[in-house]
């Protein structure tokens, strides 16, 4: 599904380092986590997948399916199937939620050479997909992400995932600010979604959304590489003691 | 100075010399050839007076008007699906024929140069009036001149609630067009009355409309002025407020070589709400809005809004110039304003001139101007979601409207001008 091979990335304005080789294979239907220290570059990853600016890559490749997502605009790896749920939802005001998420779903649509969904479909899609959620009509009603806490935020980006359907999910530190309940909730919105075709890189700090979503891979991420991958039990030995051990080790 | 006054005083002389206007009733003549020694005494404007800094009037001083291409938008007529009442002027020239019958339960409909003929009326006592009053502080010598040489105009006096609005049509044949109009309205004692202002009227157009609003009348005034890419406009929009009296106008602007839309409110009785609101598009360096705003609080406990947003690309020019003034004893004022524009690219700019004057200690006024491109990281946003930097630009533009129109609070109105927003914005896309 998606392989990154000796990914290289720097800073558009300053030249500096972040990714330096990264290599990743995730395979269809496969959750993958990748934790690691503050300034590991997990997040950078996810930017530079999402292709976000201000990213430069200087060596590597990335490809969705084989092909190559980093010379796609960002509108086109997500008609690709590739979805970022952001760390920090953007807040949109004067868009209202059920407008932004018609128009991204028929933008996709578009770019598929498919037909609008109509008005009436959508309506009936969205409302099942947000009552699993807990996303109220108000939720709906309101501009994107504007008053919604840090829960609320969370749960509107899996409500997008949920209504937009992408192959490769990546979700960036979703687990922030999220206290116990709503965590439950975003990992059962997110475990809903897992299928044979549809694969998932979690990046988080902490081992507990692990507990929730259950990965087949785990990869500690440290300097800009990838020093370990393991199965889930990697994620509790971070867990447990911490990345020094591990990065000791690996050094 | 003295050159820029024997200056202006030679335009002007050569301009109202080229003007007459048809005798009618004795006070129709009076308040006419007053106005005309009003602009004689002023003189027209020139780029160099304090309030057209921004904005060159020559265009509208010169003789004759520059040529306008008549554009043919190919849509439906903009509120066509309302009940209205229409009343259509073609140049500035009445049509009968297009009109609809000048009946409407509750309101006297007639025409200014009917009116201007008959020796008794209530004309008389409110045409040039406010627009008289409306001189002081800041002169605006194109609202004397359209008082004293409008050829036609309504005359509308409503004394009930009316809730079929009254539309005003303005369609452009013309491509030499010079069309002076000026509406009297009157709102009697508790009444409502909603009139919309549509079409581009002419290559030039001069606009005066002079609205008296008595004890908790309710005046609504929704505009949208026509988008014939080389049309000029100056409009004057002058009214006065009874206690507990609401005045509310939006306009809605896009394309236009020139507009300027002055608004002058007087609050002049206790509680009273003046709000005036404006969005303005425009594409391409032969574009410029001008928003000037004149409130003046005269009473106890008003409230002013003026909420103005200009969305600006490829060299298009957007202005403001928007003032409170709170009288000596205007107490418990609340007075607010904001004007802001999205500037799409470095070549487009926006020039405002907010400004407060206050007499009286226990108000509240608040002020604020923006200018600011297109917000990069709700663009990535939505484009990380698969809409297309185009249609993602679209939606964030009519985001940034949707405040200014949000002020008109007939729904279906409001409606029917966001689909023109949002096909206007589409087709500068495709």
């Amino acid at each position: 599904m998606l392989t990154i091979k000796d990914l290289h990335v720097q800073l558009e304005e300053e030249e500096k380092q972040i990714l330096k080789g990264v290599d990743l294979e995730i395979e269809p239907g496969k959750v993958h986590a990748i934790m690691g220290p503050n300034g590991s570059g997990k997040s950078t990853l996810s930017y530079v997948l999402s292709g976000r600016d201000g990213y430069e890559v200087t060596k590597g490749s990335a490809t969705l399916d084989g092909e190559d997502i980093l010379e796609m605009e960002p509108e086109e790896r997500a008609a690709a199937g590739l979805f970022l749920a952001f760390q920090y939802p953007v807040e949109i005001p004067g868009v209202g939620n059920m407008t932004f998420l018609r128009t991204a779903v028929n933008s996709q649509r578009a770019a598929r050479g498919e037909e609008d969904v109509s008005a009436a479909d959508f309506l009936k899609l969205i409302r099942e997909k947000a009552k699993a959620l807990k996303i109220d009509a108000d939720m709906l009603k309101r501009p994107v992400n504007v008053g919604f806490s840090g829960g609320e935020k969370k749960r509107n980006e899996i409500l997008q995932m949920a209504v937009l359907e992408p192959k490769m999910c990546i979700l960036d530190e979703t687990d922030s600010g999220l206290d116990v309940d709503a965590m439950k909730l975003v990992s059962d919105g997110v475990n809903a979604l897992r299928n044979a075709g549809r694969s998932f890189l979690v990046i988080t700090h902490y081992q507990r959304l692990l507990d929730h979503i259950k990965p087949d891979v785990v990869h500690i991420m440290a300097d800009g590489k990838i020093v370990k991958s393991g199965g889930p039990e990697l994620a509790l030995e971070v867990e447990n003691n911490g990345y020094g051990d591990l990065l000791a080790e690996t050094a | 100075m003295q050159a820029l006054r024997d200056l202006k005083q030679s335009t002007t002389r050569t301009r109202l010399s080229d003007l007459k206007f048809e005798e009618g009733a004795a006070w129709a003549n009076q308040s006419r050839a007053a106005a005309r020694d009003r602009v004689a005494s002023m003189g027209l404007p020139h780029k160099r007076d304090e309030y057209w800094k921004f904005t060159d009037p020559s265009s509208l001083v010169e003789a004759q008007p520059t040529p306008a291409a008549v554009f043919e938008a190919g849509e439906t007529p903009v509120f066509g699906e309302v009940d209205r009442l229409k009343i259509v002027f073609v140049d500035g020239v009445f049509d009968a024929d297009a009109s609809d019958p000048l009946e409407i339960e509750g309101l006297e409909i007639l025409r200014l140069s009917e009116v201007f003929t008959r020796d008794i009326h209530w004309a008389k006592d409110l045409y040039g009036v406010l627009e008289a009053r409306g001189q002081s502080p800041v002169e605006r010598p194109f609202a004397a001149l359209n008082t004293a040489f409008a050829t036609d105009g309504v005359v509308i006096r409503a004394t009930v609630q009316v809730s079929r609005p009254i539309n005003l049509i303005y369609h452009h044949r013309d491509t030499k067009s010079d069309a002076i109009l000026h509406h009297l309205i009157k709102v009697e004692e508790g009444a409502d009355l909603t009139v919309l202002e549509t079409g581009p009227a002419a290559a030039r157009f001069n606009k005066v409309m002079e609205i008296d609003i008595a004890d908790k009348g309710a005046f609504h005034h929704v505009r949208a002025q026509g988008r014939d890419h080389e049309r000029r406009a100056v409009t004057g929009t002058f009214a006065r407020l009874g206690t507990e009296s609401a005045f509310k106008s939006f306009t809605l602007t896009a394309n236009g070589v020139l507009t300027r839309n002055e608004c002058v409110i007087e609050l002049t009785g206790d509680d009273a709400i003046a709000h005036v609101a404006g969005a303005a598009v425009g594409d391409g360096d032969d574009f410029h809005h001008d928003d000037t705003v004149f409130i003046t609080h005269d009473a106890v406990n008003c409230e002013s809004r003026q909420v103005f947003k200009k969305v600006l690309r490829n060299g298009a020019v957007g202005v403001f110039q928007g003032k409170i003034l709170v009288k000596e004893g205007a107490q418990k004022t609340d007075g607010y304003q904001i004007s802001q524009s999205l500037l799409l690219d470095g070549d487009s700019q926006f020039l405002a001139k907010p400004e407060l004057e206050i007499y009286a200690d226990d108000v509240i006024c608040s002020h604020g101007s923006t200018s600011g491109a297109i917000d990069e990281d709700a663009l990535f946003y939505l484009r990380s979601r698969g809409v297309e930097p185009g249609k993602a630009t679209d939606l964030l533009t009519l985001a940034f409207l949707a405040e200014a129109l949000d002020e008109i609070e007939n729904e279906a109105l409001a409606e029917d001008l966001r689909h023109r927003l949002e096909a206007w914005l589409a087709r500068r896309r495709s």
